[in-house]
């Protein structure tokens, strides 16, 4: 009986050591991979990368110059998604999960969020091809483009801000309520405050999507040589990411232009670690003023 | 019963979707008196309290039948105004949940949401509302804590002042003591032995002695009825039913 226990303990002991090892294996192996990716495109990019590459303009269709149309043209379509996506991302999670009374409506609407947010992103090039560039005749311009990544991240948003909102114990609401505030001032003052930061750790994510996606901005926006910077929402850009693809695959001396693409690929790479340590500082700041 | 009544109900059945947690419940709550609601757990007593500031409407799904009066108006009436029906009816909730800013913002809360901007009357709000609450000595050097932080009577303390400062009428306390030990219990207890001059108190309880030592009226719920609702000395000296007398008896329950 007595040895009987003791062997089930030392199997359970075995199993925990076991168990833990895999998914400690498995951790590291991903930060492995993770970690040479970025070391790869460091070391081979970084030749590449000085100020005049970051602030010239390209020459010969890219194979030669800087890339500073592309870096331009990335964040102002970067920030272009987020000014257009955030707000309503924000205001529909707060709808659904504030206002919207929890019935088959409102399941019916996250179901199509969380499927939105499963499409393949050259559907949604499609879709801003088809609605902002010809039905609205915005044309292949940085606002169909703003509009198409926009409407990508949207669902990410969306769902992360309403965990966040959903985060804020009830008891919150009701302590509000029951002081005869409205449900108006109950989100504004009493869950909102406590919901943002995790709202922005949510859009993070979004945002991060936005800068490298090129599927999305291929019909919509991006030009694949011009080298000059836009003078309004309605002219196209270069990308990041589509002048990487064009580097890669559309230069005949491919191979020379190697650097070139690393020292691009390093550039959208810091861009997107700048634009999450952007957020990521905006996020501790306004935990730091809620204190739980 | 020589006391005003202020709040009536009559034949009330309530409905969480399809479960029924109130049946036919007729009830008067006389003035400024503290009238305790008691029965085993999930009769319906927090469901109950909670209709006399339309707390449940906030829960989909629920309905119910027959009218809740407030000084002789329905509370549950198309015209009323919700926000100054919960100005004037306070509630303290079973679990205390203070909110997670400091002391001084979790009082001016209400009044702030309610107009009140003036610097020192804010400030004297908030002086006399933890007096009345029994907490201004133990907070008043420090009243940009954040509340988290103060201990589990504190903060319970902190939500009756919270309520307090809005100057209900009426003021609703889910088991205020239920997480508190003797002491807090006892502070909280005489807390209601003062404010039943101004205010008219319906406290849910589920401590006999409680019931019997802070109330003038005790109802006795079983099972989503009311089965017994008198003075509190006679509930606890000769109760009609059987069922009353073997609940307070410790009998069940
Ligand atoms: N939000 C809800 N949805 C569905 N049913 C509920 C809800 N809240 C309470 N109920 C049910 O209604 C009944 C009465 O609950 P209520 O909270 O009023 O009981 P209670 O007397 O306050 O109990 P306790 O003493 O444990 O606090 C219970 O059967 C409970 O399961
Ligand atoms: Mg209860």
């Amino acid at each position: 009986m007595k040895s009987k226990t003791k062997s089930r303990a030392a199997r359970n002991k075995a199993w925990e050591l076991l168990a833990a090892g895999l998914i400690r294996a498995v951790s590291y192996s991903i930060v492995v991979v993770i970690g040479y990716i970025v070391l790869d495109i460091v070391v081979k990019g970084l030749p590449a990368v000085n100020w005049d590459f970051i602030s010239t303009f390209p020459r010969k269709s890219g194979s030669e110059g800087g890339i500073l149309p592309a870096i331009v043209g990335t964040a102002y379509l970067v920030a272009g998604a987020i000014v257009v996506a955030m707000p309503l991302g924000m205001a529909s999670a707060v709808y659904l999960s504030e206002y919207a009374s929890q019935g088959r409506f409102t399941r019916i609407i996250r179901l199509a969020i969380i499927t939105l947010a499963g499409v393949p992103s050259i559907v949604f090039g499609l879709f801003g091809l088809g609605l902002f560039v010809i039905f609205f005749g915005f044309g292949a311009s940085i606002l169909s483009g703003s509009l198409t990544l926009a409407f990508m991240i949207l669902p990410t948003i969306i769902v992360s801000s309403e965990e966040a909102l959903r985060a804020v114990p009830q008891s919150l609401r009701e302590g509000s309520l029951a002081l005869g505030a409205t449900r108006w001032q109950t989100i504004y003052r009493n869950v909102l405050p406590y919901a943002l930061p995790g709202m922005f750790t949510g859009s993070i994510l979004g945002v991060g999507r936005a800068a490298g996606e090129t599927a999305p901005i291929l019909f919509t926006v991006a030009a694949f040589y011009l080298p000059r910077l836009p003078s309004s929402v309605f002219d196209q850009v270069m990308a990041l990411p589509y002048h990487l693809y064009v580097l890669a695959t559309q230069l005949p001396e491919a191979e020379k232009v190697l650097p070139l693409q690393y020292g691009t690929a390093l550039v959208l790479l810091l861009l997107v670690l700048i634009f999450n340590l952007a957020a990521i500082v905006l996020r501790n700041h306004f935990r730091k003023k809620v204190q739980w | 019963m020589k006391t005003q009544t202020k709040i009536k109900v009559e034949s009330l059945d309530f409905y969480y979707g399809q479960t029924q947690a109130l049946f036919n419940v007729s009830m008067e709550i006389a003035e400024k008196q503290v009238t305790a609601l008691i029965g085993p757990s999930g009769c319906g007593k927090s469901t109950f309290l909670r209709m006399f500031n339309r707390m449940n409407d906030i829960i989909d799904g629920t309905w119910h039948t027959g009218r809740v009066l407030i000084e002789n108006m329905d509370i549950y009436n198309n015209g009323i105004d919700v926000v100054a029906l919960r100005k004037k009816v306070g509630m303290v909730f079973q679990k205390s949940n203070p909110f997670p800013k400091s002391i001084y913002d979790n009082v001016v809360y209400g009044p702030k949401i309610h107009g009140v901007r003036g610097k020192a009357e804010l400030d004297e709000i908030v002086e006399r509302s933890l007096r009345d609450a029994a907490l201004w000595e133990e907070v008043k050097d420090r009243l940009d804590l954040n509340a988290m932080q103060l201990s589990g009577g504190q903060q319970q303390r902190l939500c009756i002042a919270r309520a307090l400062a809005v100057e209900p009428d009426i003021l609703l306390m889910d088991e205020p003591a239920s997480a508190l030990d003797p002491k807090s219990t006892a502070r909280v207890e005489n807390l209601i032995g003062e404010l039943r001059r101004n205010y008219t108190i319906v406290i849910v309880t589920h401590n006999m002695q409680q019931a019997a030592r802070v109330s003038d009226f005790t109802g006795f719920f079983y099972e989503g009825r009311l089965v017994e609702f008198d003075a509190t000395e006679v509930i606890f000296t000769k109760p009609k039913n059987r069922q009353t007398e073997d609940y307070i008896t410790g009998r069940f329950g």
